[in-house]
């Protein structure tokens, strides 16, 4: 079956193109990009005006729960989530129980993803058995097996020596070490951005320089081994600023920064709604010159990618007193929103940058397929709606739980319709594209 | 007995605004004012030879403690029965081990039997917002986490305005472990919004993040901070705290920050030594100062009552007690 988008401005910043085109899908694939491409017999879909045709969106930051914590995710509600949110393509972490640290693992996650077949799944291994940071996994094995990146996220490599193995290990199947950066001693108990407002609501702190340490360490064992480190959900300012200057020295270290993380700080641990679980996280929510930061970051291009650490938790384990609530939100369906309103209407990076970070650059730090629209590649495609007036409903996300700070946010830019393969597989009924 | 009226701050305000009391944070001044004012008139039921008021008689009072408490538990209940109120203390041992019914569905349990009030005590801050949020009954913190225990800064407020018939332009040096101090963050609040001037002092590993933006002024000389002090409020230093090395020992906490005779000379010279209790005689406090002439821990013990009674009176709607009585 083939398929004309016609009338969208297409964005594929891989291939230089910011315009007006059409796009053909033959099958699953993409079959031509041009002005004005003859019909030819292909079904024709009708973009309305505004709206922007780019390569489907890639989350490189997933908690899907699955195996063992299916009460609050589950493979198939986390990707039917990501779809609705634009993504065609997520990147899970490995702390499920049991721990995606075996090929069996890794398989059942894939099986569970085709049974779904709604996003693609891309499994990421543990870097030691069980993530208790003793011994390596079977890396190798993960990899044969479909991983494409290993991580103890939930937690740090626990020793520098353990990082430096894995780096150096998986350096040899070229995967990128994705780690959790915390210094644990200066975590502790820390519940909250160790500043103002925790300190007023007596709540147990750990500072910015808690996560810059974890970052100047992996940056320095990158340099050490010559192999790829990659941040995950960066929050502070002082870890942007070692990034920084580990690629201005040539390291091969990249970095993610998350919705919440560019969007809130740490006063809304006290309003509207004081001690609201959902504005509980690690790494924390913090100080306005952080968030400050990672704007700067994202627009400057230190940033490399903007991923949701989607943690999803049910309603029971989050309505607890805040210091025994777990951490993290779910972030999927709000992703596209917050970065159209936040970043592009705010005038802070242009919607091909934007596509950059959730896209193209996720793409090429996990090596996977996707992150550009070439002729004959996947035809993954997320059609973007740049002014939908959108307003987050907690209730209505697709996500088997609704743990979000952003229930009742107004923000301008959604999505209008997300492919995978060719098939249109989220078609938002507000937007009125008809496939 | 002397009935003490604040001339600067006349109460605005005849009742208060919040169902519940979960912190100093969220009171104006007029209705610091007003507990105080009224924990005036409650103090005097202390001098009856029938020491009870029918004002909240038929209202059923839960003290729910998740901590154990002498003090604070004793006050309120108290202060519940000279108010007639129906009361229930419930006694809960809790720790991060023990799986037990979550904070919400016994909150949820409790108030399927309607009671009108409970008094919290729980280790996590932010425990009363949590139940206020829940519950249609009215929720008194009684200590929460490292976060407000509002009504000991209220009894605190009304020992200070009994001997000093003010609380503006006092100066109030708070000496201790500033970082776990609930009773802190409430007097803080309160001292300020009353117009005080609040010096804090301790070991830099113990203040608070961004202390300044509370309007205090934060120091670790001790020295400084008592001197020309109107009144030296004592924190109590936590044994554990030494294994979380905020500080070498208590023999050099004691010399470095305990307030002695030779300290408390540094003061007014009718300076008042308070301590919400319990004391950690020798660590943070010489007994000669704690036993001493400026010392009113004990009155500030026996203050707690009258403004309990006042918190409960007033969050109970403000039946006429005088006319009942």
């Amino acid at each position: 079956m083939k398929r004309l988008l016609k009338g969208g401005r297409v964005v594929d910043p891989a291939n230089g193109i910011d315009g007006a085109r059409d796009v053909l899908i033959d099958g699953d694939r993409i079959a031509r990009i041009g002005a004005d491409l003859p019909v030819d017999g292909a079904t024709v879909v009708e973009i309305p005006d505004g709206m922007v045709i780019c390569p489907g969106l890639i989350d490189m930051h997933v908690h899907l729960r699955e195996p063992g914590q299916e009460h609050k995710e589950t493979i198939a509600s986390g990707t039917a989530s990501a779809v609705a949110g634009g993504f065609t393509a997520v990147a899970c972490m490995p702390n499920t129980n049991p721990v995606n640290d075996d090929a069996n693992v890794t398989a059942y996650i894939l099986a569970k993803a085709r049974e779904a077949d709604l996003a693609r799944v891309y499994p990421i291994g543990a870097v030691s058995r069980s993530s208790k940071g003793e011994l390596l996994a079977d890396i190798g094995d993960l990899r044969k097996a479909g991983c494409v990146a290993i991580t103890d996220d939930g937690h740090p490599v626990a020793t520098a020596l353990l990082l430096r193995r894995a780096l150096e290990y998986a350096g040899m199947f070229d995967m990128p070490v994705i780690e959790h950066c915390e210094d644990p001693s200066l975590k502790g108990d820390g519940v909250a951005h160790e500043g103002y407002y925790a300190a007023t609501l007596g709540l147990r702190g750990m500072p910015g320089a808690c996560e810059a340490l974890g970052v100047e360490r992996g940056v320095l064992l990158s340099e050490l081994t010559g192999s790829a480190f990659h941040v995950a959900h960066m929050s502070a300012r002082a870890s942007l600023r070692a990034v920084r200057k580990g690629k201005e020295a040539g390291v091969r270290v990249t970095c993610e920064v998350a919705p919440h993380h560019f969007t809130l700080t740490d006063e809304a641990l006290a309003t509207p709604l004081a001690y609201d679980t959902n504005t509980k996280m690690n790494p924390p929510l913090r100080e306005a010159e952080d968030r400050d930061a990672m704007l700067t970051g994202i627009a400057d291009g230190t940033v490399d990618a903007i991923a949701t650490d989607h943690a999803p938790h049910h309603y029971d384990e989050k309505k607890v007193e805040f210091d025994r609530a777990p951490f993290g939100i779910v972030g999927l369906e709000t992703a596209v929103s917050l970065s159209f309103d936040r970043l592009v209407h705010a005038g802070r990076v242009r919607l091909s940058r934007l596509v950059e970070l959730m896209s193209l650059n996720p793409a090429r730090i996990l090596k996977v397929n996707g992150g550009t629209l070439s002729e004959g590649a996947p035809a993954d495609i997320t059609i973007l709606a740049p002014d939908l007036q959108v307003r987050v409903e907690a209730a209505k996300l697709r996500s088997r739980s609704k743990n979000t700070p952003f229930d009742g946010w107004v923000l301008r830019g959604g999505v209008a319709a997300t492919m995978v393969g060719g098939r249109p597989l989220f078609v938002n009924p507000e937007t009125r594209i008809s496939f | 007995m002397t009935t003490v009226h604040d001339v600067e701050q006349k109460p605005a305000v005849t009742s208060l605004r919040s169902k519940d009391l979960l912190g100093i944070a969220e009171m104006l001044p007029e209705e610091i004012t007003l507990v105080l004012d009224t924990a005036d008139a409650m103090k005097e039921i202390a001098s009856r030879p029938i020491k009870k008021v029918p004002a909240l008689r038929g209202k059923t009072v839960v003290n729910l403690f998740f901590e154990p408490s002498t003090r604070t538990r004793t006050s309120f209940e108290i202060a519940e029965k000279r108010l007639s109120a129906d009361t229930l203390n419930i006694a809960i041992a809790t720790s991060s081990v023990v799986k037990g019914e979550t904070l919400a569905d016994t909150a949820m349990n409790l108030e399927a039997m309607r009671p009108d009030m409970i008094v919290l005590r729980h280790s996590s801050s932010g425990a009363c917002h949590l139940l206020s949020r829940i519950c249609r009954s009215a929720i008194i913190n009684a200590g929460d986490g490292t976060h407000e225990h509002p009504t000991q800064a209220l009894l605190d407020a009304f020992t200070i305005r009994e001997h000093k018939k003010r609380l503006k332009g006092l100066k109030v040096a708070i000496v201790g472990d500033l970082l776990h101090s609930r009773v802190l963050r409430s007097n803080i609040h309160l001292l300020t919004k009353m117009g005080a001037d609040v010096w804090v002092c301790g070991p830099p590993t113990l203040m608070p993040t961004d202390i300044r933006r509370f309007g205090v002024t934060p120091t670790s000389h001790v020295e400084d901070a008592v001197a020309g002090a109107d009144v030296i409020m004592m924190l109590r230093i936590q044994l554990e705290r030494m294994e979380g090395a905020y500080f070498p020992s208590l023999r050099e906490y004691f010399s470095v920050f305990g307030m002695t005779e030779e300290r408390v000379r540094r003061a007014n010279p009718d300076v008042m030594i308070m301590h919400p209790g319990p004391m950690n005689r020798g660590v943070e406090i010489a007994s000669e100062v704690a036993d001493g002439p400026y010392s009113v821990i004990l009155e500030q013990v026996a203050n707690g009552v009258a403004v309990r009674m006042a918190v409960l009176y007033l969050l109970a709607g403000g039946a006429d007690y005088e006319e009942a009585a």
